[in-house]
């Protein structure tokens, strides 16, 4: 440093001054973040982890003063994810699909691409709000069938989104080589660039339905609850963010308990998924380093 | 690079009779005489072609006769027009939004250039093999196995085995690979990867190979490995090689031609266009005096 004039002293030592307070707040934010993910995690364990029984998963809500669980709650979330899952994850991978490998730059496509990010970012109460107009007015009644048609409105933008990004990180040179070797389009897409994209897909998916499994607003106007076994899809239909939703603001302690329960359950259900979807993209991470 | 360009440029400056000495790379299988390759029968006969990629025109009416069971050699400045050229071949250039080519390229007397002709069909008689080793990501044998498979050539597992392995030995790359067959295509080293993309396109047996500057990502060893294969397999088909590196130019080819701004400058065997060039450009191009 001896050689250095003032002048460059000085601006040295701002920029190393600079430097550590940039980092400092980094740090800061990220502790902000992880102590309150912390507490969170902390408050549902310790309030739900006490009525964590085995009637949570063998009995169905029931009134206050009974021996009440979750049965029907957690039997009707996992159908109408599943079946919004089912629903929406292939619709938003053929979106994606054509966003990334057909349409591309394409007029068509940037609009398709627009609707798609504002989808996205719609509320999901407004999602709830039409499916109420399209299938539960005409068909006359709350429905588990209209809950799953809602989530998969919400999970197919997800899917699209994560589906169009992965395929793009996919190597031109795939597609080069495979149009090479003669194949048509649509070979090209199924044989080379899909499973080469496989793992990241996977990912999109399962991030989707982690996000529909917490969705409450779509499913008050959609499958309603139900306090009773039903895996009826035309008949309303229980499920664990409305049974939260419904029994967290009861006066019955009992009926609290449950909630924080439940809340713990799907928690723990939405970390397992993070987790799996982690595994997969490392999965994709390793195979392309090769 | 710039190593082996000063090599050529001098072996043609101390006015040498021929580029032999800088042919002689150890791994390089014994010359066969250009004169020999030049008179064999012509494969692609490129007739008038202009090429255009949106308002900017890439090749201004090219002609040339590309012989078979040889290697001919595209050099020139980057941005002359040789990769076009190239890709307008197996009609690559259909791939990119805007690009246009006018003019014939025929082949067996097909016009492979026709509107009425389907580019997959000529893709599948014109294999490719690119600048970066692009094996997808699936095993060795399933790369292989692509092609065969996509254009329904085997009907057994055992006939497709064989086409792998004789596609591999083809490619000088069996015996590297032959107890790893089910690992990933993109577990090998650059140059085995090289080698394995020019098996997966010699899997369907083309008449014609199209290579894009297949070295310039490979270090030396491993280009010298590419080299010899091209000159075992000139044997049986016709290759068609971009290259920046005139000392490879002179290496492997039999025959040159030389592109600058988009025109055909000169064309002729190798040895004539490295030791005499009737064409003054061609003369500063290779003695290093531009590009």
């Amino acid at each position: 440093m001896k050689q250095l004039s003032p002048a460059s002293r000085a601006r040295y030592f701002r920029r190393q001054l600079v430097d550590r307070v940039m980092s400092g707040l980094c740090m800061v934010a990220a502790g902000v973040g992880l102590v309150l993910l912390g507490l969170i995690l902390w408050m549902l364990f310790s309030n739900g982890i006490g009525g964590l029984k085995l009637s949570v998963f063998t009995n169905s809500m029931a009134q206050p003063g009974a021996e009440g669980g979750l049965a029907n709650a957690i039997v009707g979330s996992l159908i109408q994810v599943g079946l919004g899952a089912t629903i929406g994850a292939p619709l938003g991978m053929m979106v994606g699909v054509y966003l990334s490998e057909v349409g591309k730059e394409s007029k068509f496509a940037s609009v398709v691409r627009f609707v798609n990010d504002i989808l996205l970012s719609a509320p999901s109460v407004l999602i709830g709000l039409f499916v109420y107009q399209i299938a539960v007015a005409p068909m006359g009644g709350f429905s588990g069938f209209a809950g799953a048609l809602s989530l998969a409105l919400i999970a197919m933008p997800i899917v699209a989104r994560t589906t169009e990004d992965i395929l793009r990180l996919v190597p031109q040179a795939y597609r080069d080589g495979a149009v090479a070797l003669g194949s048509r389009e649509n070979e090209v897409v199924r044989k080379v660039v899909l499973p080469a994209a496989f793992s990241g897909i996977l990912t999109g998916v399962l991030l989707a339905v982690a996000r529909i499994a917490g969705e409450t607003a779509p499913l008050l106007f959609t499958s309603l609850g139900n306090t009773n076994w039903s895996t009826d899809l035309t008949q309303p239909m229980a499920s664990l963010p409305i049974a939260i939703y419904r029994y967290a603001g009861s006066p019955y302690p009992e009926w609290v308990s449950l909630a924080w329960t439940g809340a713990m359950l799907i928690t723990v259900g939405v970390l397992v998924l993070n987790i799996l979807s982690r595994f997969s993209h490392a999965a994709v991470a390793g195979k392309s380093q090769g | 690079m710039s190593l082996m360009t000063k090599e050529a440029s001098e072996t043609v400056e101390a006015g040498a009779p021929a580029p032999r000495s800088i042919r002689g790379t150890p791994t390089s299988a014994p010359v066969v005489k250009p004169t020999a390759a030049v008179t064999a029968a012509t494969r692609i006969k490129i007739q008038d072609i202009n090429a255009f990629y949106g308002e900017k025109q890439a090749l201004f009416g090219v002609n040339l006769e590309i012989p078979d069971n040889a290697v001919t050699a595209f050099i020139g400045a980057s941005g002359c027009g040789k990769s076009t050229l190239l890709r307008c071949l197996n009609r690559m250039n259909d791939t990119i939004p805007g690009a246009r080519v006018e003019g014939r390229i025929l082949m067996d007397g097909i016009d492979v250039n026709g509107t009425e002709i389907d580019p997959v069909q000529v893709r599948t008689r014109i294999g490719m093999v690119f600048q970066k080793p692009n094996p997808f990501p699936i095993s060795i044998y399933e790369n292989i196995a692509y092609g065969p498979r996509t254009h329904k050539l085997t009907s057994s597992k055992a006939e497709l085995d064989e086409i792998v392995e004789r596609s591999l030995r083809r490619a000088a790359l069996w015996d590297e690979v032959k107890d790893r067959l089910g690992k990933p295509g993109l577990g090998l080293s650059g140059g085995q990867q090289q080698r394995l993309v020019i098996a997966r396109a010699l899997a369907v047996s083309p008449a014609v190979i199209l290579m894009d500057e297949p070295c310039s990502a490979l270090d030396p060893i491993a280009t010298a490995h590419i080299e010899a294969l091209l000159d075992e397999l000139r044997k049986h088909t016709c290759i068609v090689m971009v290259t920046h590196s005139m000392a490879q130019a002179a290496r492997v080819s039999q025959v040159t031609a030389f592109f600058h701004m988009g025109k055909l400058i000169e064309s002729g065997p190798t040895d004539q266009i490295f030791t005499m060039p009737k064409v003054e450009q061609t003369h500063d191009y290779i003695t290093g005096r531009f590009g």
